[in-house]
């Protein structure tokens, strides 16, 4: 797998930083660029923005909620404020999260090609995407101002309201199509472009979820795609599919929303989890311990994933055979699930483990996950779940996976790939005090939310009963810890980008192809094209490397 | 892979481009299963709403043209058979009989559009329309019947319409000589996308004008 | 590497118009099944008949006119991944319709 960056010949777009290339292009270079580096990164710079306004939100929520009665938002507003902040999220920032900065930016490098399959479709999805944004923001200031409906634009609420729904919706379709955009580019890219050498089976772990993750995004999201603009038919013309008054039925209008938005999670946690599966090898100095089940258990969650939809609409009024065969596939999820945790940890055992801020971030993502997972268990359960539907123990609980799982999952890829990205340093104390900001700030925010809602606390409501304020009050101090951890660890990612020492090719001593190049890594990836003669994590070079340097 | 990177570069700085047959088709079958999952949401319903009205559906089936459905079926399988016929032409570099074929497709599915034009345009004068009250005074699963419909014609008519917008592209394309024998690519995807066009219709035909 | 393909560029395999005309001709006689079964023996035996001859049409023109025949086996193990996710999607959707 060795090979030299000094044989660079200095052919175009061998040599340099792919920041520089071409020299001296300014904006105009990257908005028109194929360069699937730089589209990642500018996915990075939009999503960050709307997570900053969507983190904003939420804080301006858990605001609202510090003491009972109304503090400074209205009931009306709080609807619109916690639709809005679900929206941009979701469909802004968490589901297209991970494939689009990362994917895009990693993929590539960890096979051995030069860029995705179709790069000018996926500048295409770029521009897609943003339009998609723009639509969604422009639903704000429009018609009878943003949709208060939640994220879920649930029926036959969302086909009387007077807010402009039907523009935040067409939105959500918009963004769709970018996703299957990306997800069609993926699986062409690992179908076609894989190195020399490099099987199916000797693919990184990342690569693995990614190309799971790849296929959910092309089949679901033309589910959703449909019942939306259903839904903008259903508000304009009538056609009465989802409106009980004209023999429609408002829980299909749940089906085919949690076909699609089930399904859906997986394409936000199992990047997440490949990305985990790439840094705690590298950081054990170990391979993985049961790469194929990791690889496999990838491919049966995005299969499972399929089948448990229904798990969302215990209470809605299905038939009770339909509740128990939900009920019981969905325990079926966690055993790929467990199959995962248990090999990440088997992987840990015995490693020579160095504990540096991305591994820290992994762990911490698999506590977090863990509880998130476990507290899925109590929804997936019939019994508890009439107990605990439309309670905070829910929105806890789907912050743990998706906050927890998705969101950390992205942060400990970044604090992974920084160097490779900018060819620069962040400061790692800094990430560390961070990390503990974070982790600190969660579980004060999102932990109390589960005993509130066991304690009866409805969710989607500005005001509480007087018995529930002391873990609110908890719950927002936490909200202030964890954003000042979100902000320090921003800033720090930025400085870093910006004036961090010069980072060395390989900084971790990892072995999959991307550590190969330089950093940052020239235009068209390689100096010299890399073959595959090994499994993505045979750590027998850097250890002997490792053994020289100590010897020295 | 290194001849690959330096006949791939453009001389615009920063253009990689694959020209890989294999890559476009790749890509052009994981397109057609979202279209297929598109329709699929539809049919879902469609489904659901006729386990529930069976009786109504039968009876709202009656008042559908059915010559007017099977002509377009026989209209739409033969602009299929023309289609292929287009795609294999060119690759045996038989440029002016491929334009022929391709020509004859758009014409037929021009014909198709026609056809449901006054179709629509019937049951549009008999008040039977999305959004018109005559529709929303019938039964509740004929209303269901009706709007199914349209939404799924509508959509199906809408990729009609962007067919045969790539098809007039890629007959410019083909006269130009841009595409040829050796890169007939977009030739053959949209062909790929044409079929599907004609697939989704085989079975819109029993589920619509066959059900009574 | 995978896409060193490109430089032994494939013949396409071009399959004789005969063939075509073929599949053409028994599609219209399908679709003179179908809907003689409809006319003549309207109500459940002509919707068995529309049932099965239906995927049958479909299959000639997925196998033919889309070339599936002729491509690499992966081809049609996805288009049957995409068309199963789908049959799972309204299976497990009536599963709750049917029983309520």
């Amino acid at each position: 797998m060795a090979h030299s960056n000094a044989a660079a010949t200095g052919a175009y777009g061998t040599t340099g930083s792919y920041l520089n290339t071409p020299a001296g292009g300014g904006l105009k270079s990257w908005l028109t660029t194929v360069d699937h580096k730089k589209i990642g990164l500018m996915y990075a710079s939009a999503m960050f923005t709307f997570f900053l306004v969507g983190m904003s939100l939420g804080f301006l929520i858990r605001l609202e909620l510090l003491e009972p009665g109304t503090q400074f938002v209205s009931a009306r507003a709080y609807n619109s404020i916690f639709t809005l902040h679900g929206v941009i999220m979701i469909f802004l920032f968490i589901v297209p999260g991970i494939p689009a900065i990362l994917g895009n930016f990693i993929l590539p490098l960890q096979l051995g090609a030069d860029d995705v399959a179709m790069p000018r479709l996926n500048l295409a999805s770029w521009y897609v995407y943003m339009t998609g944004a723009v639509m969604a923001l422009a639903s704000l200031v429009t018609g009878g101002g943003f949709a208060d409906t939640g994220w879920t634009f649930y029926a036959p609420y969302s086909l009387n309201t007077n807010t402009n729904v039907s523009l935040a919706v067409l939105a959500a379709f918009v963004l769709g199509f970018s996703s299957i955009m990306t997800g069609m580019n993926f699986i062409t890219t690992i179908h076609r472009l894989r190195a020399p050498g490099m099987g199916f089976f000797r693919m990184p772990l990342f690569c693995w979820a990614l190309y799971a993750t790849s296929w959910i995004q092309v089949i679901a999201t033309p589910v959703i795609g449909i019942t939306l603009l259903l839904v903008v038919m259903e508000r304009t013309l009538g056609i009465g599919f989802f409106d009980p008054a004209r023999g429609g039925d408002p829980i299909l209008y749940q089906h085919l929303f949690w076909i699609y938005s089930h399904p859906v999670v997986y394409v936000m946690v199992l990047p997440a989890m490949g990305i985990i599966s790439e840094i705690l090898p590298a950081f054990s100095r170990r391979t993985i311990f049961g790469y194929k089940a990791i690889a496999i258990s990838s491919m049966a969650i995005a299969v499972v994933g399929y089948l448990v939809w229904g798990h969302h609409m215990f209470t809605a009024g299905m038939s009770d055979t339909a509740r128990w065969v939900f009920s019981l596939l969905t325990f079926f999820v966690a055993i790929p699930t467990g199959v995962k945790v248990f090999n990440w940890i088997a992987t840990l055992y015995r490693g020579s483990i160095e504990i540096r801020v991305p591994l820290l971030y992994a762990v911490g993502w698999i506590f977090l996950f863990s509880i998130g997972g476990l507290t899925g268990l109590a929804n997936g359960a019939l019994s508890t779940d009439i107990h605990l539907h439309d309670t905070a123990y829910i929105v806890g609980h789907f912050h743990y996976t998706m906050f927890g799982g998705a969101a950390i999952g992205m942060f400990a890829g970044l604090h992974y790939w920084w160097p490779k990205i900018w060819g620069r340093m962040y400061n790692e104390k800094v990430a560390t005090t961070a990390w503990v900001l974070i982790m600190v700030g969660f579980n004060l925010t999102y932990f109390p939310m589960l005993i509130l809602g066991i304690k009866g606390m409805p969710r989607r409501y500005q005001d509480y009963l007087p018995q529930f304020h002391d873990l609110n009050f908890l719950s927002t101090i936490g909200s202030w810890i964890l954003v000042a951890g979100l902000l320090t660890m921003i800033i720090n990612l930025i400085r870093g980008a910006r004036s961090g020492s010069p980072a060395p090719d390989n900084p971790w001593g990892s072995t999959t192809l991307e550590w190969q190049t330089t950093s940052p890594p020239p235009l068209l990836n390689f100096a010299t094209p890399p073959e595959v003669t090994t499994g993505p994590y045979d750590f027998t070079e850097i250890l002997r490397q490792n053994n020289v340097e100590a010897g020295k | 892979m290194s001849s690959d990177i330096s006949h791939a570069i453009d001389q615009a700085p920063g253009h990689v481009v694959h020209t890989d047959p294999e890559t476009g088709k790749t890509g052009m079958w994981l397109f057609l299963f979202t279209e297929l999952l598109l329709f699929g949401g539809l049919f879902l319903i469609y489904g659901v709403y006729r386990s529930m009205n069976e009786g109504a559906f039968h009876h709202a089936a009656a008042e559908l043209n059915v010559a007017m459905g099977v002509t377009n079926t026989i209209v739409l399988l033969t602009s299929s058979l023309t289609m292929v016929m287009a795609v294999s032409a060119l690759q045996r570099n038989q440029v002016k009989r491929s334009l022929g074929f391709l020509t004859g497709t758009l014409l037929l599915s021009a014909t198709f559009l026609v056809i449901k034009f006054f179709e629509w345009s019937a049951k549009y004068h008999h008040g039977i329309f999305p959004g018109k009250d005559h529709l929303h005074e019938l039964p509740h699963g004929e209303g269901l019947f009706f709007n199914l419909y349209f939404m799924m014609t509508g959509l199906h008519g809408i990729h009609v319409v962007i067919g045969m917008i790539v098809m007039t592209v890629v007959l410019f394309k083909i006269r130009s000589g841009a595409l040829a024998a050796d890169n007939h690519g977009m030739l053959e995807y949209t062909g790929l996308y044409w079929h599907l066009v004609d697939l989704v219709w085989i079975f819109l035909l029993p589920l619509f004008y066959l059900t009574t | 590497m995978s896409n060193s393909h490109t430089a032994v560029a494939e013949k396409p395999h071009v399959l004789p118009d005969g063939l075509f005309v073929m599949v053409w001709a028994a599609l219209l006689v399908l679709t003179a099944i179908t809907v003689g079964g409809s006319v003549f023996f309207p109500g459940k035996v002509g919707i068995l008949v529309a049932m099965i001859v239906t995927p049958i049409k479909a299959t000639l023109i997925l196998m033919y006119f889309m070339h599936l025949k002729y491509e690499k086996k992966a081809f049609t193990i996805m288009f049957l991944v995409a068309v199963g996710i789908l049959s799972v999607f309204i299976g497990l959707t009536l599963f709750d319709y049917l029983l309520r």
